[in-house]
């Protein structure tokens, strides 16, 4: 390939064209958008809501000429309406924390970076500490602290567990960035160590970040449907993957289909996250492959 | 090696005294009590419920009472499952739950290690795809789709095997949930094992010992799989509290009767001795289960070893 064109066109556009360039990151990102789309606009237009009842469709098998076409649950819930209502509410938590921890990570881990010595080996040493408790226990207790089923609650108790990598991440590239010239010329013309952090290190481990950031996303909707699995999540009459896969477990022997969609749209979903994580890191680091 | 291994035993006792003392104030920081359920509690009976139990004292006496009783092996009372004490809970549910985790584990390892070999050392275009494939859908099937898929498979449609539930001493109710834990975790050390003996097979003594010409099983046998071994045995540790988590939700897919449970209600009881009990035993199987990875890395590499 040609040097010159590739470096005119940036980290980002680079990026993208690598990007296009994966066939499997390609279909992952265009599947993803689907899911995405119909999750959001989906719920609008049936003319089911995600708790409202048909008594004349108990338990329905899955028909395209049926009112219901991936068929109802025991209550007569649309299954279509409420997976979709589930992979709304999965997307947004997922979302949700993975944004918090990323923001928490990168100050934490520039913090560290940035301060060096006693305080840096105290403020990873607390990272260390939380890594080597089983973090699933950690979101479990953090569950039960508040009333169950608050979307706010669970968002942070994921959030709480997902920043330790990024913290790690991003002071080792603090301190790679600590020795640059230009760090030093902010230093010397008087920078406050706040702005700093945030005007010339936020920025330079964006990059890297963003990367870990789409490895992030699937294993918060794991651990978001893991918990609403076991009850300790999303709560009844709302849907989560998490809940109606639990739900549709109980009925398999007579109704295999309530157990089949929903886990069917969380293994699409984690799968595309997980190839699209991959294309993007590919992407950014060609060095990798 | 007898070093190293003092030295992580040494460090056990602080580790499990810090998860001791932070779930026991997490937990009592919460709002909300063990009592609020009950029906029709006037608040002087709640008030000698709380005394009963000793919850009315001051918290620092109840963490150095707690303590104490502790180190004599009493993790006291459950405070919904009247009756019953922590420890006789735990000694009924733990004996499956520890036989479910540990079969899991040899299983994964018998698995998982030859097939990563075997994907090592027969490429072709097409195992490569198979091998990325499986990869690929192996991190995307959760142990709670796994679970259900294998039951309706093999429980419902072709009759094989119980859907679910638990007889003493019956080894055929195990089995799916054994399958189910172990999958995902022989998908994940078979991904490991291929990647860092490919690595090592690229090494340059590795070269030169082909070049001296010694046989291809010889050189992978005694030359490569060790090195290639340590960052599977560092997994390890992650692996057990994989197994863990994960056989949280195999026992309530296949209703088995293990610790699991305990953990998941008490959380939403509020019973603290129960929780307590559950995130201290599972804090020590946890450290233990890292304490033997630790040795299997320091086995494997003598720069651990005598570092």
């Amino acid at each position: 390939m040609d040097e010159s064109t590739i470096a005119s066109r940036g980290l980002w556009g680079d990026a993208l064209v690598r990007l296009r360039h994966d066939r499997a990151a390609s279909v992952a990102l265009a599947l993803l958008g689907f899911l995405a789309l119909a999750a959001l606009i989906a719920p609008l237009l049936s003319p089911w809501r995600y708790d409202s009842l048909d008594w004349q469709h108990l338990a329905s098998p899955p028909g395209i000429a049926d009112a219901h076409w991936l068929g109802t649950d025991r209550l007569g819930r649309d299954l279509l309406v409420r997976t979709l209502h589930g992979l709304r509410l999965s997307l947004l938590l997922a979302g949700l924390a993975s944004g918090v921890s990323l923001l928490i990570g990168v100050l934490w881990g520039a913090a560290a970076g940035l301060s060096g010595g006693r305080i840096d080996g105290a403020m990873m040493r607390f990272v260390d500490v939380l890594y080597s408790l089983p973090y699933l226990f950690v979101v479990i207790i953090l569950t039960t602290l508040f009333p169950r089923g608050s979307l706010a609650v669970l968002a942070l108790a994921l959030a709480a567990v997902g920043w330790l990598t990024t913290a790690r991440i991003v002071r080792a590239q603090t301190l790679a960035l600590k020795r640059r010239e230009f760090l030093e010329a902010a230093r010397a013309t008087g920078a406050a160590p706040a702005r700093i952090l945030w005007h010339h290190i936020v920025p330079n481990v964006v990059g890297p970040v963003v990367v870990y950031g789409t490895l992030i996303v699937p294993q918060m909707i794991l651990f978001e449907s893991f918990l609403s699995f076991l009850g300790l999540g999303v709560q009844e009459p709302q849907a989560s993957l998490g809940n109606l896969i639990y739900a549709g477990a109980q009925e398999m022997e007579s109704a295999p289909w309530m157990v089949l969609v929903p886990a069917t749209a969380l293994v699409l979903l984690l799968l595309c996250l997980n190839v699209l994580g991959d294309g993007l890191r590919d992407a950014f680091d060609p060095r990798e492959r | 090696m007898l070093k190293l291994a003092l030295r992580r035993i040494a460090a056990l006792l602080p580790t499990l005294l810090v998860i001791v003392t932070l779930s026991f104030a997490i937990i009592r920081l919460a709002p909300g009590g063990p009592f609020d359920a009950e029906q029709g509690v006037s608040p002087a009976v709640r008030a000698n419920l709380e005394r009963l139990y000793g919850l009315s004292k001051p918290l620092h006496v109840q963490y150095l009472r707690y303590l104490r009783a502790l180190a004599h092996g009493d993790f006291g009372p459950s405070l919904r499952q009247r009756d019953f004490t922590v420890r006789e809970l735990i000694a009924q549910g733990l004996p499956i739950s520890a036989t479910l985790g540990l079969c899991a584990i040899a299983l994964a390892l018998l698995g998982g290690i030859p097939a990563g070999i075997a994907a090592a050392l027969w490429r072709s275009p097409a195992a490569d795809f198979s091998v990325a494939a499986i990869a690929a859908l192996g991190m995307a099937l959760p142990s709670f789709v796994i679970g259900p898929l294998l039951a309706l498979v093999f429980g419902i449609y072709l009759r094989w095997l119980p859907v679910a539930g638990w007889q003493p001493g019956t080894a055929r109710y195990l089995l799916l949930p054994v399958l189910t834990l172990a999958l995902p975790l022989a998908v994940a050390l078979a991904r490991l094992t291929r990647a860092s003996l490919l690595e090592v097979l690229r090494a340059p003594y590795v070269r030169s010992a082909r070049a001296r010409g010694i046989g291809e099983a010889r050189l992978v046998w005694r030359h490569a799989l060790r090195p290639a071994l340590l960052p599977v045995a560092s997994y390890l540790g992650p692996a057990t509290a994989f197994v863990i988590t994960g056989s949280l939700v195999v026992e309530a897919v296949f209703g088995l009767p293990g610790t699991g449970r305990y953990l998941v209600q008490g959380a939403i009881d509020r019973d603290y001795p129960l929780v307590m009990g559950m995130v201290i035993v599972y804090g020590i199987l946890t450290l233990l289960l890292n304490l033997l990875a630790d040795l299997a890395c320091g086995w494997l590499d003598p720069a651990i070893r005598h570092g």
